[in-house]
């Protein structure tokens, strides 16, 4: 463990800490003494800055979008970080990674209940699989078909093996067509595969036949359509490489159909981009914006929507099954075949249904976790954000609808960062045979019982199990809604505070449904105590004067004032409500009303002086330029949550 | 009456009226001196009521003998009527438009309209200068309230009472206001409790390219500052511009004759470029390309979230010279009627809990807009659709309305009112069945009687029935200074009011109502708690009576 001194402007002077799993900072100010951590990692880049007169900065970047300068007063120890950190932040090996040593103080049988709370086979099941059209194969037993596949498949009935392994052969990476999503109601589906090895002619029989098994395990339509997910340009290039699409000749009522959705070196190009808009130190609003498009990002984000939408809108509306793939159908694929589902489905949607969604569609379907977020050291060209597309796209949907889904904003920020933090093994290697292969199970503990068990910290208020925005299809508006598409600064400024809304409405109606539910039980057991002293007294044959006496009371106490001011005995959490009618005069009343009105759970709320700290880049210099503006410390108390900052 | 020789054909029938998300209806089409009706005679249901003066712009075409008319509106909805048969449909369209753009003010809806609600209480009485004034005066004794514009002759467009230095007689102001543009010499805006620092506002000084000066002009704003202390001055124009004006014959303080005072500039754009902004900005929205790069560049192009950007920096950075640098501030541009106002109002929001209150809000634009002389006459003529150029146009208040509503996405649980109620000033200040924002200033509605011929909004606004829907459920008062993000990422665009017309809001509505409805349970079972631990506790303490003896 090294010892240093750091000064990272607008912050705090603090002593960093390196350990083996960690970069830890701690500051000295003696009544916070706040830490900082980040995971190995979680650090994306390092970057050694000039060396100033009041040290050696060294900038880090973490996956997490977390930026965080330190400046370590000497050159040396700057650089024995830096050496320390690149070697730290890129493991070569599974077990240096953080989850073969986090051990959250479970025993054995709660880490194996943990790895047993996302169970594939009952996800078919509540689908309603197998069925007379579908049924489980075995085709995949110890990977000998695919080896980025799982071993659990679901195929057409009348996909004999033969058909299977033929096809296989016939597709990029022997990734055949399968089943990803089945509508009970319609008995369409979803399945997936990679691209076809067709070249500019060639063809394969049962390539062929397997289509025609998917298309006939769908009674209710006489055509599969076929969604290719790759700009078309792209598609046509790789048929010069033997790979291709499907020819709309050779398979029997296939509707063929591209949907440009960019390759993994656009879009690692054009998240990139975007970052450096976030991070642009204040950037006009015509920065910001003509950078946002510029990158792109939201109109990726779109695309993906857009496919999305239509494989939904072909499943429930026309009925129709629906072939995915892109190139080698673990990436886009993933991707809009998830969407997809969470349109359809109402499962996907709850806390639950969302980790069977993560499970079935990128885990067991070979998404390279390993690759994409270059958990090992690895070819930086394989890294891209295609999940934190997804998860965004969940996002834009939750802005959209927002009673549709059980969980909120904090659940998907959480997910994204556990994706890179390799704290649980779930996203680990690139496939579940490396999984198995590695005993990850055994070894390491999984994320789904760690949000499962910390749930209510997840929970959308605004969800309820009965509302109609939670029932069938989320039918998005075909109509203008171009711009539905919203840049998320909970996301990529989440570091940010000053930035981010200060006060949280989900936080707020959280704590309100909380009160309430102790309201509930505060009024049975005085019901039931009311109910039992009553009858002593009429035991005590007090009779009339009693009777009178509730509605009297009733009459006396509804009003919400005179509430807020008797004490309560659980006052802990209670909160009052001040009643205050607009008609009268509020000054008085406004500054009578003391902090106790701001809950303790909130916790911008409870920080007052945080509260008022927010003054944010005011770049309050007049254009003459001599004057002194009056904002000179305005940065002194810019967000004591945060540790470090940048510099100006 | 006048109105009948503008309406032509007063009553078509089989016209079709197209809006967005509703299925189309077919019904009558009635014009009236006001509206524009349209009913399905169906229950009454698919009705639609249009004031004329909501009506921007209109647009005709034919195809055959069928006219179509598509109706531009001052809050941006677009919608279109089918009318069968040339003749009607051409003097549908020319009466609409004669009566959208009436000239006099007195023949305009609000001299007209009845209340079919009862007055509770008469909102022309609700904000007097005189009960704001007495707000302060318990914690100082430094200001006093002056009758020197009684008749609107030292300033046209102030009221006649504002609040000014104990220590300036009427006789210095009357010397001040002829040194100031339009008559505008400092007054008092908004004085804050915490540390008795003051905003005040005026015109720019008429400096002229000779640096003229007044002495009392000096005086009077030094008479605001405290022993030792420093004032800034915030010029809402850029240095350049401030610089133009004196050859205009205005100008900007000169240090070395206000030596206590430091000046700033921080530019907000004004009139015309205001008013392109706004109409690039609907345009925009209403581009039905779904090209998000397009929509992007678009937004961009308008440059209406730099007008938010810049006119919430202003206001933050005023805020902090009171709040945090415990220095008193001036405020002007160059009339001192539009930049000024948004930032002297803004700064009250974010300094002032009481100006987060649903009352308090509406003293605010009583005081900072009506009374401090906002040319609404002027400046809502004509919103986002109009196609003649006219100087006077510009979305100076909903530029206003649009940064209080992002101080609100900010603090969500910090104000007494919602998105609702700002969307609800915005259309009466466009177009109103209510006199409240008819005239540029008091004296115009002196002469114009409102008070006498017209109803005031806040009466109507101010009923319980009404004020529940305005009210933020997530409201708790927080006594603190709020100081919002003015980062390009946290100023998004104002969907509620810009994308009002082109998206559904079905499931939003939704949300909020879930919302409500998790509030109101929890309030309902608190009371039901508390009534019966009362009865409980009584009835405990009878028992225990019962028992002793």
């Amino acid at each position: 463990v090294d010892h240093y001194r750091v000064s990272p402007k607008k912050a705090a002077l603090g002593t960093l800490y390196l350990t083996a799993t960690h970069v830890i900072f701690v500051e000295n100010s003696p009544d916070t003494r706040k830490e900082t951590w980040i995971l190995h990692s979680q650090i994306s880049t390092i970057e050694k800055q000039a060396t100033t007169a009041t040290g050696c900065p060294l900038l880090i970047r973490c996956k997490n979008f977390q930026i965080i300068q330190l400046i370590i007063p000497q050159e040396r120890d700057c650089h024995d970080v830096y050496i320390s950190l690149i070697r730290l932040a890129r493991p070569v090996k599974y077990e240096e990674l953080y989850c073969f040593s986090f051990n959250p103080m479970l025993d054995k049988e709660e880490r194996e209940q943990g790895w047993v709370l996302i169970d594939l086979s009952e996800e078919y099941k509540r689908m309603g699989l197998p069925n007379h059209h579908w049924q489980l194969s075995d085709v995949n037993r110890d990977y000998r078909v695919c080896d980025s596949y799982p071993t659990e498949l679901y195929v057409p009935k009348s996909a004999t093996a033969h058909i299977i392994v033929g096809s296989s052969k016939f597709r990029s990476r022997r990734r055949f067509p399968v089943l990803s999503y089945y509508y009970k109601d319609n008995h369409a589906s979803i399945c997936r595969s990679s691209q076809p090895l067709s070249g500019f002619s060639a063809r394969c029989l049962e390539d062929e036949q397997m289509l025609q098994a998917i298309r006939k395990a769908n009674p209710g339509s006489d055509f599969v359509y076929v969604v290719d997910t790759r700009p078309k340009l792209n598609a046509m290039a790789n048929r010069a490489a033997g790979k291709g699409y499907e020819n709309e000749d050779n398979y029997s009522n296939i509707k063929f159909q591209f949907i440009g959705i960019e390759n993994i070196h656009v879009m690692r190009n054009s998240l990139q981009k975007m970052l450096e808009v976030c991070e642009l130190k204040s950037p006009s609003m015509s920065d910001f914006l003509w950078g946002l498009e510029n990158s792109g990002w939201l109109r990726h984000i779109k695309a993906i929507m857009d496919a999305g939408i239509f494989i939904a809108k072909a499943v429930s509306e026309e009925g129709a099954s629906v072939l995915v793939h892109c190139s080698d159908g673990w990436d886009r694929t993933a991707q809009v075949c998830s969407v997809a589902s969470l349109l359809l489905d109402p499962h996907y949607r709850t806390l639950k249904g969302f980790m069977v969604l993560i499970e079935k569609d990128w885990i067991s379907f070979g998404h390279k976790f390993n690759h994409r977020y270059g958990n090992l050291d690895g070819d930086p060209k394989e890294i891209s954000p295609v999940i934190d597309q997804f998860i965004e796209c969940v996002w834009q949907l939750m802005e959209q609808f927002p009673c549709a889904f059980e969980f909120n904003e904090r659940f998907l920020i959480h997910i994204q960062h556990h994706i890179y933090s390799c704290q649980f093994g779930n996203f680990l290697c690139n496939s579940q045979k490396e999984r198995r292969e590695l005993k990850i199970q055994e070894r390491t503990y999984s994320l789904w019982a760690h949000l499962w068990k910390n749930r209510a910290d997840y929970l959308n208020p605004l969800f309820r199990a009965d509302h109609s925005q939670t029932q069938g299809t989320l039918h998005l508006p075909t109509a203008p809604c171009n711009f539905m598409y919203k840049f998320w600064s909970g996301m990529y400024n989440r570091f940010e505070k000053g930035m981010q809304p200060r006060q949280s409405v989900t936080d707020y109606l959280m704590a309100v449904k909380e009160e309430t539910q102790q309201l509930e039980e505060e009024l049975e057991a005085l019901e039931e105590r009311l109910e039992k002293i009553q009858k002593v007294q009429l035991n005590c044959t007090k009779v009339k004067s009693k009777q009178s006496e509730p509605s009297k009371h009733s009459g006396f106490s509804t009003s919400d004032n005179s509430i807020a001011n008797t004490p309560q005995d659980y006052s802990g959490n209670m909160k009052s409500f001040p009643s205050r009618s607009p008609s009268q005069g509020d000054e008085d009343s406004a500054l009578i009303l003391t902090q106790d009105n701001l809950k303790s759970s909130d916790p911008d709320l409870s920080a007052n002086s945080d509260q008022e700290s927010g003054v944010e880049d005011l770049s309050c210099r007049s254009p003459s330029g001599g004057e002194h503006a009056p904002s000179e410390d305005s940065g002194k108390d810019r967000d004591s949550d945060e540790a470090v900052f940048l510099t100006a | 009456m006048e109105f009948a020789e503008l309406i032509k054909t007063p009553r078509v029938d089989n016209v079709v009226l197209h809006r967005p998300f509703y299925p189309a209806v077919e019904g009558t089409l009635c014009l009236t001196g006001h509206h524009l009706i349209l009913s399905s005679r169906q229950d009454n249901t698919e009705e639609l009521w249009l004031l004329h003066s909501n009506i921007d712009a209109i647009d005709k075409r034919f195809v055959g003998s069928l006219g179509t008319i598509i109706i531009k509106c001052k809050d941006f909805r677009i919608i279109q009527l089918d009318i069968p048969g040339m003749e009607e449909c051409l003097n549908i369209a020319s009466s609409i438009e004669a009566l959208s753009t009436l000239d006099s003010i007195t023949l305009m809806y609000p001299f007209f309209y009845r209340p079919m609600f009862e007055v509770i209480e008469d909102g022309w009485h609700s904000f007097l200068p005189e009960q704001e004034f007495e707000l302060y005066s318990s914690a100082t004794s430094e200001w006093r309230l002056s009758y020197v514009n009684k008749e609107f002759a030292v300033c046209p467009s102030y009221p006649p009472i504002v609040t000014v230095p104990k220590s300036i007689d009427d006789e210095a102001l009357r010397k001040v206001a002829t040194f100031r543009h339009g008559g505008r010499f400092p007054v008092l805006s908004y004085y804050h409790k915490k540390n008795g620092m003051v905003i005040m506002r005026s015109g720019q000084p008429l400096t002229g390219t000779n640096g003229r000066r007044c002495k009392e002009d000096e005086k009077l704003i030094n008479a605001t500052l405290r022993a030792g202390k420093r004032g800034y001055i915030i010029d809402t124009r850029s240095l350049n511009v401030a610089q133009q004006a004196r050859a205009k014959g205005g100008g900007f303080e000169q240090e070395a004759h206000y030596p206590q005072w430091r000046r700033i500039h921080k530019s907000i754009e004004r009139y015309h470029i205001l008013q392109e902004s706004l109409i690039k900005l609907v345009e925009a929205c209403n581009d039905q390309t779904h090209n998000m790069d397009r929509w992007l560049s678009k937004l961009e192009a308008s440059n209406w979230l730099t007008h938010i950007k810049e006119i919430l920096t202003a206001a933050c950075l005023a805020a902090q010279c009171i709040d945090r640098e415990g220095a008193s501030i001036l405020i002007h541009g160059t009339e001192g009627t539009d930049s000024t106002l948004q930032v002297t109002s803004l700064a009250q929001i974010i300094l002032e809990p009481r100006s987060r209150t649903i009352r308090g809000f509406e003293a605010l634009i009583e005081r900072e807009w009506l009374q401090a002389g906002h040319p609404f006459q002027q400046r809502c003529a004509q919103s986002a659709y109009c196609n003649t150029k006219q100087k006077w146009e510009a979305p100076v208040f909903l530029l206003f309305l649009d940064c209080v509503w992002q101080i609100l996405r900010q603090f969500p649980c910090s104000f007494e009112f919602n998105e609702n109620f700002l969307i609800m000033l915005f259309e009466h200040a466009y177009a109103s069945q209510f006199g409240t924002f008819l005239g540029n200033n008091e004296s115009e509605r002196c002469k114009l009687k409102l008070q006498q011929k017209t109803m005031s909004l806040w009466s109507w606004v101010n009923q319980p029935g009404e004020l529940s829907k305005f009210t933020n459920p997530l409201f708790e008062a927080n006594n603190l200074v709020i100081w919002p993000s003015v980062a390009p990422q946290s100023l998004p665009l104002w969907e509620g009011i810009f994308l009002r017309w082109n998206r559904s809001s079905k499931y939003l509505d939704e949300a909020y109502e879930e919302m409500v409805n998790i509030i109101e349970y929890n309030k309902e079972l608190q009371a039901k708690v508390n009534i019966l631990r009362r009865q409980l506790a009584e009835l405990e303490t009878e028992n225990g009576m019962q028992e002793s003896p």
